[in-house]
């Protein structure tokens, strides 16, 4: 754990009141010291308090052993599915795959912290959160098989479909925040983005419309340190969660692999934007395990040691370390959950084998809700043209 | 709103005015977005007047960010809003584009129906206003290509007024060019009278000798060239498409298989362009029909120049009266 120094059980200042401007520190460009982070609880699995992280620690005071045991379970299980679609991709089952491989606390954290009413803008990695809001996730796979583009009611579980043009979605629910403003709801909106999706306009446009508009929005940064190749440092000169302070609204970096933590400061933004107070940058920093997809090389941009560092914090292990020594659980419970994962791994992996290719006419289906001639008289060409095989097919 | 259902000599803009204040006032989810789309009403004043009777929360002046405003616009459509979008001018639009066709165009088809989008992008756009550069171009033919989207463009005050109607009560999203250098133009308008269906294109002047085809901005300089041919003894045919995408081929193809000839007319580049498709779609239905071959009069492949080249640049009636005597030679 040298990289695990005393600065990260220190929270940074609250709510970005204060610039850090001059005090840059990641872990890259200083070895041994880890930047300034709300944490709860160590990768020994260790429950920390004090004076610093007090302001989030209140949100998860009356967290039960059993809501623990739930989150871990999310944990275990989102990171089975996870494995079970990257091997499916390895076996030709899905042409592509984005793992969340490390990034399980994150997604569970900020997942959880959810209300039913709230709104969640996803890019294309966010299983974890899929899995809090209730999406099948055999659903979430259909797009990367190649038989849709989506594959859920995007108002059914208020999950909105993966966006894969890269920060596109943070405006999107801007604007579906300004709408529950305007409405008088109380619920909130959360975007999901990285930290590449930083240096987009898009995200740099939606922070000034949600400040602009006091929208109830979180902006939930999984700073997961690459963009493919690309490390944080080709993205920005300032630690993320600072640049909400340019928009004027707050910004703060919580510990992404620390499960208790990322939930702790997600259900406090999400309050502040219940309240009234408009939109908050949480960033969470963690780490991508494994590749950006089933398509990239981690290894021809990115030191082993640097991964073995990050294994060290897992998400998972820590918080099963402190289920352990804080005897909230017995074995039964593990064992029970090791079963339950791979009945879900083994239904995945039925499930995808059991996708039936689209209709031939979906191409055609759904271009536009009012209809459109081209659309028409295209699909009625196609229509001859597919007949015209029938045609040979009875003729023979 | 007036009581009277007819207005009589309307400039285009307040045709729109009069549409966006009736969408405004019969459906508390329309939304008119933009920058100074407020206090200032536009700076063609399209807007004038609707935040101040319809307050700033109907009527939302935005932060100068394009793609912001359309990102928005399809954040509120899927929380149940109708936005109406400004985007100021044709060239500004770039910025937006992304989201116009990654996000805007699919999102319908990617949830396999479950999410619609009614969001209606204005742009006011095209030349002849002594403009600088990039407040005078015609990128329709960008959008028409993208699938999911539909591109309209009306040519006078009552089309303008009503296609605004129909726009915002599609529930597909809708790029709305407005022809800014007719904005001051006037027509009768009546808010009452049933409109033929949006994507229907309409004869406006009825002729044997040879079609054009025009729309938006071109449909009055269609008419200075008829109103020319006619004095030399020829009688042309003007069809108003109103429509890019969905294109009425069957209204075309219904005039060309009568005149025979068929002449393009818009301020677009020629290359790659509306006239293109209309010209391969006509040769295709029309073969035996036609006299001639299809010729289209446009824009050339260049910049659009600065504004004392435009005439140069802009189809004027001596380019489309020498292509209508070319067409008319074979």
């Amino acid at each position: 754990m040298t990289v695990e120094s005393t600065a990260a059980r220190k929270p940074r200042r609250s709510a970005g009141t204060k610039s850090t401007a001059g005090k840059r520190t990641t872990a890259r460009n200083t070895p041994g010291a880890e930047p300034e982070l709300v944490q709860l609880l160590t990768p020994e699995g260790e429950r920390v308090k004090h004076a610093e992280n007090a302001v989030y620690d209140k949100y998860v005071t009356g967290v039960t052993p059993e809501e623990l045991r739930g989150l871990y379970r999310d944990m275990v299980l989102t990171r089975r599915f996870d494995a079970e679609a990257t091997s499916l991709q390895r076996q030709g089952e899905l042409g592509l795959w984005a793992s969340l491989l490390g990034q399980e606390a994150a997604q569970i954290g900020s997942g959880r912290a959810l209300r039913d009413d709230d709104y969640v803008f996803p890019t294309y990695r966010e299983h974890g959160v899929a899995w809090c809001r209730g999406v099948d996730p055999t659903n979430l796979l259909g797009m990367f098989r190649g038989v849709n583009n989506g594959g859920w009611d995007p108002n059914s579980n208020n999950f909105h479909l993966y966006t894969i043009v890269i920060g596109a979605q943070t405006l999107h629910a801007t604007g579906y925040a300004m709408g529950v403003a305007k409405d008088g709801a109380d619920s909130a909106v959360i975007a999901y983005f990285g930290d590449g999706a930083s240096s987009q306009g898009d995200v740099a446009e939606s922070f000034t419309f949600s400040a602009v508009y006091n929208a109830p929005v979180v902006f939930f940064c999984q700073n997961n340190q690459w963009a493919i190749s690309e490390p944080t440092e080709k993205q920005t000169r300032v630690p993320l969660y600072q640049r909400a302070q340019g928009y004027g609204f707050p910004g703060v970096r919580v510990d992404g692999n620390d499960v208790l933590a990322c939930l702790a400061v997600t259900r406090w933004a999400l309050e502040r934007a219940r309240n009234g107070e408009g939109p908050t940058l949480v960033e969470a920093y963690t780490y991508r395990m494994g590749a950006h997809t089933t398509s990239d090389d981690p290894t021809k941009y990115r030191a082993d040691e640097e991964r073995e560092a990050w294994e060290a914090k897992d998400p998972i292990l820590r918080l099963r370390r402190h289920l352990e020594t804080s005897n909230h659980t017995d074995e039964g419970f593990f064992a029970e959950l090791e079963a339950e994962s791979e009945a879900l791994g083994r239904r995945v992996r039925e499930a995808v084998r059991a996708m039936p290719d689209p209709d031939h006419f979906a191409i055609f289906e759904n271009v536009y809700a009012d209809g459109h001639a081209l659309v028409d008289e295209e699909r009625a060409q196609f229509a001859a043209y597919q007949a015209s095989f029938a045609d040979e097919e009875g003729g023979n | 709103m007036a009581e009277t259902t007819e207005f009589k000599g309307m400039a285009l803009a307040k045709a729109i005015n009069e549409s966006l204040r009736r969408a405004l006032e019969a459906d508390p989810k329309v939304l008119i977005m933009g920058e100074d789309v407020g206090k200032l009403g536009g700076v063609f004043r399209v807007t004038d007047g609707l935040q101040k009777d319809f307050g700033e929360s109907r009527v939302i002046d935005t932060p100068l960010a394009e793609s912001g405003i359309v990102g928005t616009a399809i954040g509120l459509a899927l929380r149940g809003y109708r936005p109406v979008v400004e985007i100021q001018f044709d060239g500004f639009v770039f910025p937006a584009y992304d989201q116009i066709v990654t996000q805007l165009a699919k999102m319908h088809a990617r949830s396999l129906g479950k999410i619609k989008l009614p969001v209606v992008v204005r742009i006011p756009y095209g030349g002849g206003i002594g403009a600088v550069e990039h407040h005078s171009e015609s990128p329709e033919a960008l959008f028409a290509h993208v699938s999911g989207l539909k591109v309209v463009s009306p040519s006078n005050a009552s089309d303008a007024y009503w296609m605004m109607q129909q726009a915002i009560q599609s529930d597909d999203p809708v790029i709305f060019f407005e022809p800014k250098r007719r904005y001051w133009d006037k027509g009768d308008v009546n808010t009452e009278a049933i409109p033929g269906p949006l994507h229907k294109a309409r004869v406006v002047r009825e002729g044997t000798d040879l079609t054009l085809v025009g729309y938006g901005p071109m449909v009055k300089l269609c008419h200075e060239v008829a109103d020319a041919a006619a004095e030399e003894g020829k009688s042309l045919e003007i069809l108003d498409l109103r429509s890019v995408s969905p294109i009425d081929f069957d209204s075309i193809q219904a005039s060309v298989e009568k005149t025979r000839r068929l002449v393009v007319v818009h301020e677009a580049p020629v290359f790659f362009g509306t006239g293109a498709e209309i010209a391969a779609r006509i040769t295709e239905r029309c073969f035996y029909h036609l006299e001639a071959p299809v010729l289209r009069v446009g824009g050339y492949h260049a910049p659009y120049p600065p504004a004392r080249l435009e005439e140069e640049y802009l189809p004027g009636l001596d380019r489309v009266l020498d292509a209508v005597d070319r067409a008319l030679a074979y």
